[in-house]
C-alpha cells in the first residue's frame, strides 16, 4: 500500500492564526445552521438525509481504525448497537425530564446531547474491552472477534427485558434532525482530518505501513491501536444513538453482520484511508439502492425487482470487495482526499497556459 | 449423572463436526498465513452439492451404503474443485500483496456466497431452510436406563466418519511426501521453492483438502441438523474459526481439541443455563481464551521478523 501523501507546506493563510483552530467551526455551525432552517422537504427525504449521514458517521469513524490503523475491524455495526440502545434507553428514562430554565426544545435537545453522549461512551468503552485482547495480537484476529462481538451483543439484546428482546425499543423520543445528525458528521470529518495529520495519526498509519518497524521506531502499538479503536467505537456508538432518535423502532435486525459489511465496503470503496473517501462512497451507496428503487419502479417492472434490490445488493457487495481488491485494492482514492483527486479530471488548460 | 454423560455424548458429536471444519482453517493457515473467512461458505455450497445429489439419486438409492457413498464423494470432490478455483482465481493472484488485502478478499467471497445462495434467481436455493434427506434413518443406538442416555445411530456414525477422516488426515501430514511438501511450505514457503517444492500445487492441493474436509463436515452437520439453509456456512465456520483459535491457529492436534472442547462447553451451556445463549457462548470464550492464553492452548505467540 502506498504511505500517505505527506502535508505539503501551505501558502501562507489569510486566516488570522487565532482563528485557525476554530475556524472550521465559524464555517459550519452557520452553514448547519441554515440547512437545518431552510430544510423543509418531505419526511422521506429528511430520513434518507439522516441515513446518509448516519452511514458517513460510520464509514469515517471505521476508516480510522480500518483505513487510517490498517486493522480489519468487521463489527462496526455492534458498537452502532450498543450506542442507539444505550442512548435510546437513556431518553427513554429520561422522557418526563425536562430542564426548567430551558425552552421544551432546547431542553429536549440537551437532554438528546446527553443521551448520546452516553451512548457513544458506552460503545467506546465495549470498544475497549473488546480491542484490548484481540489488538494485542496480529490484525487478523480483529476481524473475528469483531465480529463475534456483534452477535455476542444481539444476543445479549435478545435475552434482555429492558431492551425489548427481539421486538427492540419503540417509542423513543424522535429528538434527531439532520441538523443534528450532520453536526456530527462534520465533527466526525473534522476529527479525523486532525488525527491523520497529528503525531497520533502518523504513529497509525506506521502501524498500518509496517507494524514490526513502528514498534522498532518506539511506537507503543498496541496502545495507538486500541486508541483508535475506541475512537472509533465512540463515533460508531454516536451513529447508532442518533439513528435510534429517528427511526420509529430498534430491534437486533437493525444491527447484524450485514449492517457491518456494507460499512466495511463504503471503506473499502472509497479507499482505505481515505476519509472524504469514506464520506463519498457512504454517500454513494446509500442513494444507490434508493435510486435503484425508483428506476426500477419507473420502469414499472411490477414490484418485483424492486423490491428485490436490498436482496440482490448484499451479494453485489461482497463480489464488489472481491473485484476491488484483484483490480484496484487501493479503491477509489488510496490513502489521497477528494481535493488530491479532483484537479485531475478537470480539464488541464491552465497548466499549459502557464 | 446419566444427564452429564448424555450432554457429554451430544458435546463430543458437535465437537467432532467442528473438528473437521476447523481443521481447514488451521491448514490453510499453515501453508499461507490467511485466514480463508470463506472456509464456512465452502462448506455451505458443498452441502448443497451433497443435497442435490441426494436428490437426483431418488428416495431409494440414498438410504443404501452405496447411495451414502455417494452423495459424500460428489460433495467432497466437488467442493474440492470449488476450493481450488476460489484459490486459483482469487487467492493466488493476492498472495505476494498486503496481508489485509487476501483476508477482504476472503470476506467478499464469504458474503457473495452466503447471500448469493439466498437469492432464488436461476440454480440458487433461496433464503429459507430445507429439510436434508435422511440419508443416515435415525435410530437410537445404545440407550441405557429408562432413556437416561440416549445415544444416536448418526452421532457414531458422525464420529466415527470424523475419526477417520482425521485419522486419514494424520497420515497424509505426516507420513507422505505431499504431507512433508505441505510441512516445508508451511514453515518457510520461499525456502520450500528453492528447495524445489512445487509450492504452488502443494498450497492448492491444501486448499482442496480443506474444502473436502469441509463438505464432508457440512454433511455430518446437516444429517444431525436435518436441514441445510445458505447462512449455515457463516455460523458453522465462525465457531470452527473459533475453535481453531483455542487450540492455536496452525497447530492440527490442536484444532481437533479446540473444537471437542468448544462442542463440550456449547453443549453445557444449552443443557444447563440457557439454549438462547448458545451463539454468544463460543464468541465469548474466545474473548476469554484471547485474553488468558493469547497463542491458544497449544499455539506459541511467534515473534514476527522482519
Amino acid at each position: 500500500m502506498q504511505s500517505p501523501a505527506l502535508p505539503v507546506p501551505e501558502a501562507p493563510s489569510l486566516v488570522p492564526p487565532a482563528l485557525r483552530g476554530i475556524l472550521p467551526l465559524l464555517i459550519a455551525i452557520p452553514t448547519l445552521a441554515l440547512f437545518h432552517w431552510s430544510l423543509t422537504g418531505s419526511d422521506f427525504a429528511t430520513y434518507l438525509l439522516s441515513v446518509v449521514g448516519v452511514n458517513i458517521i460510520l464509514a469515517v469513524s471505521l476508516n480510522i481504525v480500518n483505513g487510517m490503523t490498517g486493522q480489519f475491524s468487521i463489527g462496526h455495526a455492534g458498537f452502532m448497537a450498543v450506542g442507539a440502545y444505550i442512548a435510546g434507553y437513556t431518553s427513554l428514562q429520561l422522557k418526563e425530564v425536562a430542564l426548567s430554565f430551558l425552552p421544551v426544545s432546547a431542553s429536549d435537545q440537551v437532554l438528546f446531547m446527553l443521551a448520546l453522549l452516553v451512548g457513544g461512551v458506552a460503545a467506546a468503552l465495549c470498544g475497549f474491552l473488546v480491542g484490548l485482547p484481540s489488538l494485542r495480537l496480529r490484525g487478523d484476529y480483529l476481524a473475528i472477534v469483531t465480529l463475534g462481538f456483534g452477535e455476542i451483543i444481539r444476543v445479549f439484546v435478545q435475552n434482555t427485558d429492558a431492551f425489548g428482546r427481539a421486538l427492540g425499543l419503540s417509542g423513543i423520543p424522535q429528538y434527531s434532525s439532520p441538523g443534528m445528525v450532520y453536526f456530527w458528521v462534520f465533527l466526525v470529518v473534522l476529527a479525523a482530518r486532525r488525527l491523520a495529520g497529528s503525531s497520533h495519526g502518523r504513529s497509525l498509519w506506521a502501524i498500518r505501513e509496517d507494524e514490526v518497524a513502528a514498534e522498532a521506531m518506539g511506537v507503543d502499538t498496541t496502545g495507538y491501536k486500541v486508541r483508535a479503536f475506541v475512537f472509533s467505537s465512540f463515533f460508531a456508538g454516536i451513529a447508532g444513538g442518533l439513528f435510534a432518535h429517528f427511526v420509529p423502532i430498534i430491534n437486533p435486525g437493525s444491527f447484524t453482520f450485514v449492517r457491518s459489511m456494507e460499512i466495511v465496503v463504503m471503506v473499502v470503496l472509497g479507499g482505505l484511508g481515505s476519509t472524504t473517501g469514506a464520506v463519498v462512497a457512504a454517500i454513494f451507496l446509500t442513494l444507490l439502492p434508493e435510486g435503484m428503487r425508483s428506476l426500477f419502479g419507473a420502469l414499472g417492472t411490477e414490484g418485483s425487482l424492486a423490491q428485490r434490490v436490498d436482496q440482490i445488493r448484499m451479494p453485489i457487495y461482497g463480489l464488489l470487495l472481491v473485484v476491488l481488491m484483484l483490480s484496484r485494492p487501493q479503491g477509489l482514492f488510496g490513502t489521497k482526499e477528494l481535493w488530491d483527486v479532483l484537479p485531475r479530471w478537470l480539464p488541464r488548460k491552465r497548466r499549459g497556459l502557464a | 449423572m446419566a444427564q452429564l454423560l448424555q450432554h457429554l455424548i451430544n458435546g463430543l458429536a458437535a465437537g467432532t463436526i467442528y473438528a473437521l471444519v476447523a481443521l481447514g482453517y488451521t491448514m490453510v493457515y499453515g501453508v499461507l498465513k490467511l485466514i480463508n473467512f470463506a472456509h464456512g461458505d465452502v462448506m455451505m455450497v458443498g452441502v448443497y452439492m451433497g443435497y442435490a445429489t441426494a436428490f437426483a439419486i431418488g428416495r431409494e438409492a440414498r438410504g443404501s451404503f452405496l447411495g451414502i457413498a455417494a452423495v459424500f464423494a460428489v460433495a467432497m470432490l466437488g467442493c474440492a474443485l470449488f476450493g481450488f478455483l476460489i484459490e486459483r482465481f482469487a487467492y493466488r493472484p493476492l498472495r505476494e500483496k498486503p496481508r489485509l488485502t487476501a483476508l477482504i478478499t476472503a470476506i467478499g467471497i464469504s458474503f457473495a456466497l452466503s447471500y448469493g445462495f439466498q437469492l432464488d434467481i436461476g440454480f440458487l436455493p433461496g433464503a429459507s431452510p430445507r429439510a436434508f434427506p435422511e440419508i443416515i434413518e435415525p435410530t437410537e443406538w445404545l440407550i441405557i436406563g429408562d432413556r437416561d442416555v440416549v445415544v444416536w445411530n448418526w452421532q457414531v456414525i458422525s464420529f466415527l466418519i470424523a475419526v477417520g477422516l482425521m485419522v486419514g488426515l494424520q497420515y497424509l501430514v505426516f507420513g507422505t511426501r505431499f504431507g512433508r511438501a505441505m510441512r516445508a511450505v508451511s514453515w518457510d514457503h520461499r525456502v520450500a521453492a528453492l528447495m524445489g517444492i512445487p509450492t504452488d500445487r502443494v498450497i492448492a492441493l491444501t486448499f482442496m483438502l480443506s474444502s473436502g474436509l469441509a463438505a464432508g463436515a457440512g454433511l455430518l452437520y446437516a444429517i444431525k441438523d436435518t436441514s441445510v439453509s445458505p447462512l449455515m456456512g457463516l455460523y458453522v465456520g465462525l465457531k470452527a474459526f473459533v475453535a481453531a483459535v483455542i487450540g492455536g491457529i496452525g497447530h492440527v492436534p490442536g484444532a481437533v481439541v479446540g473444537a471437542l472442547v468448544l462442542g463440550l462447553v456449547e453443549e453445557f451451556v444449552v443443557g444447563y443455563a440457557a439454549s438462547t445463549w448458545r451463539d454468544a457462548v463460543a464468541f465469548g470464550f474466545l474473548i476469554l481464551v484471547l485474553l488468558v492464553k493469547p497463542g491458544g492452548l497449544f499455539g506459541r505467540v511467534a515473534a514476527e521478523k522482519v
